[in-house]
């Protein structure tokens, strides 16, 4: 393998999930808190995809692909309900939409 | 000889591409989360996902990488920019008023996250990591790929299809179920 080594793509990889825990725990709007989680699910993806490399084995290539399989469903009902709430005109605050607090 | 100062010429070219993209990634990474117009943060999101596919590239992951362009940079990031649209202009200001006890906290358990995904993989795989098993061409081609999924990895393929399938199912029910709402409260005033 040329290039750098696998633990630098996992470097990357750990450095993405940190970035986008940081945005969904700091961000108040739905949508970027969304685009935050994107984010994290991409640097797992980063690392799964490194260690199948790693290994010379698919397994994680296939686990990648499931992973952008529910990213993609989460997309789906996470954008619907963004919209519903547009619809309700309630504020687009996570801090703000509090109802379901225990 | 000449062999010998090809594979390092390679050799630099790998790691330009992985600086590049590495850099392309963390970069566009850190734009998504401080940008105040989420359009921003969107078109931010889609250059971090183009340099992560150059970087599955350069894994041999080829069928990951061209999935990912199309799955996320095309799909996913279409509805995410429509729906964006939908909604109006949201300006939010990502640090407003100084940092309160949440940003603290926030940044905090942040920070606790990445420290200890370092300390893991330094401590756990570090020597295990430097180990790469030689692979071959077809390694990550859309025929491996495909073969794997419907031999040793049948299940988690169903499995997928009926994720996507209830994920659909439960859009369109809330897209339904607040227009209902909608009609309800204006029969009401």
């Amino acid at each position: 393998m040329q290039g750098p080594g696998v633990v630098w793509y996992v470097g990357i990889s750990a450095f993405l999930f940190g970035i986008g825990a940081l945005g969904v725990l700091v961000r108040r709007n739905p949508l970027i808190v969304l685009l935050s989680l994107e984010i994290m699910l991409n640097g797992a993806n980063l690392a799964l995809i490194a260690f199948a490399r790693s290994a010379g084995n698919g397994a994680g290539q296939i686990f990648a692909l499931a992973v952008m399989a529910v990213a993609a469903s989460e997309v789906c009902v996470g954008l619907g309900l963004v919209v519903a709430l547009h619809r309700r005109r309630l504020p687009l605050d996570v801090d703000k939409l509090s109802e379901l607090r225990g | 000889m000449s062999t010998v100062i090809a594979v390092s010429a390679g050799n630099i070219v790998v790691w330009a591409v992985w600086a590049i993209a590495g850099f392309a990634c963390l970069a566009s990474g850190v734009a998504v989360i401080s940008f105040s117009n989420p359009f921003y943060s969107a078109l931010a999101l889609i250059g971090n996902l183009g340099s992560l596919a150059v970087l599955y590239l350069l894994l041999s992951a080829e069928f990951v990488a061209a999935a990912q362009v199309l799955v996320y940079a095309g799909a996913v990031m279409v509805m995410f920019l429509f729906v964006i649209a939908y909604v109006g202009p949201q300006q939010e200001t990502p640090w407003k008023g100084g940092p309160s006890w949440q940003t603290v906290g926030a940044v905090l358990a942040a920070g606790a996250i990445f420290v200890e995904i370092i300390v893991v993989l330094g401590l756990k795989a570090g020597g295990r990591l430097s180990h790469v098993e030689p692979v071959n061409a077809t390694f990550g081609s859309p025929g491996w790929i495909g073969r794997l999924f419907l031999t040793d990895h049948l299940l988690a393929f169903e499995i997928t299809s009926i994720v996507l399938l209830i994920a659909a199912v439960g859009g369109v029910i809330l897209g339904e179920h607040t227009k209902r709402r909608d009609v309800g409260v204006e029969d009401a005033g």
